[in-house]
């Protein structure tokens, strides 16, 4: 118990895929300027990231490892994540509208997303079991979720300041989330003495 | 003439990095010394290169509407050759690079170029462009990794370099430095660019995915590379 709430934390502060991975970069930068949609893009990240660990962890250890066939790890795995993205927007299309409609433009672009297919990869390499595997991915999805929502909030601060005229825009954005990510530093080493 | 316009554009006029701000994952998480950087650089040229021929070659026979699933299987079949190749051949880089080598599949740079240019033109001049574009890539990774290495570690590919070894500042090689060193190069571009790349023809709106990024709010990135 005690070594799956180590996973889940470290995954949300020290081990932090957008701030300390440099994994899903684009989302991260593209659509945290409203909160709404930060909000909406994270959910779809960490409900994908769920599935796509809960569907590539059996295949690899079942399908894959038994048979020799590791070395079609990234073919299969993006393979199944960009049809499961597909399935997951049928279904949701058909039997939640709701949800669909608040995630559903979200969707497709995940397809594309390293944060999702390195969770999965990295789940592999790390040698984690399933649940392991799976805590691990909710950590994730979570830290890709609280960086894009305290990240909107430090961009709509920035909206109204006096910035120099070349870094307008995308350079003052990465400059604050180099700010953002200094800050996460700080979590460091104390998980693990938590625990210790 | 062409030809050479083709090439050349790549590297400073439509730079995947610095101007179209494309691929921005492995450019910060890569770049941290300049031989990893040379190493990721190679690797997605090459993997640039050969789905860039492949898929123009193929141009006629994909029929438009499954392009995309087309594509990322080509890319991805392609990807994992590179990774057999580097894992037999450049141990040390296959560690060094660790997930970012099987992530070039994911990388913006690939498939945009697929979409922007290699479906609608000709075998050697998308082989042209992806050369490059690649060589692009792998300028502004080198020159990133130049930055962070030298005043990071106080290293030159691995020599050290006096003065500099005693007064380095480790931050930089770190997640923070990284973001940090990016920001001043992106502003540095647009200070000193005198070419201004029109907003229909490159960066996201070129992208397969710019329609659904656009309702989804995205988009930013772009406006946000032009809007000056």
């Amino acid at each position: 118990m005690t070594k799956l709430i180590i996973i889940l934390l470290s995954a949300v502060f020290i081990n932090n895929y957008v701030l300390s991975k440099f994994l899903g970069i684009c989302p991260f930068l593209g659509v945290s300027k409203k909160l709404d949609s930060a909000t909406g893009m994270s959910l779809a990240v960490i409900f994908v990231m769920l599935i796509a660990t809960a569907v590539t962890w059996p295949i690899q250890t079942f399908l894959l490892t038994p048979n020799d066939m590791g070395y079609l790890q990234t073919i299969v795995f993006i393979l199944v994540i960009a049809a499961l993205v597909q399935l997951v927007e049928i279904v949701l299309k058909k039997y939640m509208p709701a949800l669909h409609k608040s995630l559903g433009v979200y969707l497709p672009l995940i397809t594309t997303n390293c944060a999702v297919l390195g969770v999965t990869i990295l789940n592999i390499d790390e040698g984690y079991s399933f649940v392991e595997s799976m805590v691990n991915s909710l950590g994730s999805g979570l830290g890709f979720f609280l960086a894009m929502v305290m990240f909107s909030g430090v961009r709509s601060t920035i909206e109204g300041s006096d910035i120099p005229e070349s870094f307008k825009g995308l350079p003052v954005t990465l400059i604050a989330a180099s700010i953002t990510s200094l800050s996460f530093m700080g979590f460091g080493g104390v998980i693990e003495n938590l625990f210790a | 003439m062409k030809t050479l316009n083709n090439f050349t554009k790549g590297i400073i006029k439509e730079n995947p990095v610095l101007v179209l701000i494309l691929g921005t994952c492995p450019t910060l998480a890569t770049s941290t010394s300049v031989i990893n950087a040379l190493g990721m650089g190679a690797a997605a040229t090459i993997v640039l290169l050969f789905s860039n021929i492949l898929i123009s070659a193929l141009r006629k026979v994909i029929p438009d509407k499954v392009r995309i699933p087309c594509y990322i299987v080509l890319i991805a079949g392609l990807v994992t050759a590179v990774q057999m190749l580097v894992k037999a051949y450049l141990p040390d880089l296959d560690k060094a690079l660790g997930i970012y080598l099987p992530l070039i599949v994911v990388n913006c740079i690939i498939l945009g170029r697929a979409e922007m240019f290699a479906n609608k033109n000709k075998v050697f001049d998308s082989a042209v462009d992806a050369l490059g574009m690649g060589v692009g890539f792998t300028f502004a990774l080198c020159l990133m990794a130049t930055i962070r290495e030298v005043f990071g570690s106080g290293t030159f590919c691995g020599i050290e370099i006096p003065v500099l070894i005693d007064n380095h500042v480790s931050i930089l090689t770190m997640a923070p430095g990284g973001f940090f060193v990016f920001g001043l190069l992106i502003a540095a571009m647009n200070k000193f660019a005198k070419h201004k790349p029109k907003k229909t023809e490159f960066g996201c709106a070129g992208c397969p995915q710019a329609e659904i990024c656009g309702k989804a709010g995205c988009g930013d990135v772009k406006e946000a590379a032009e809007n000056d």
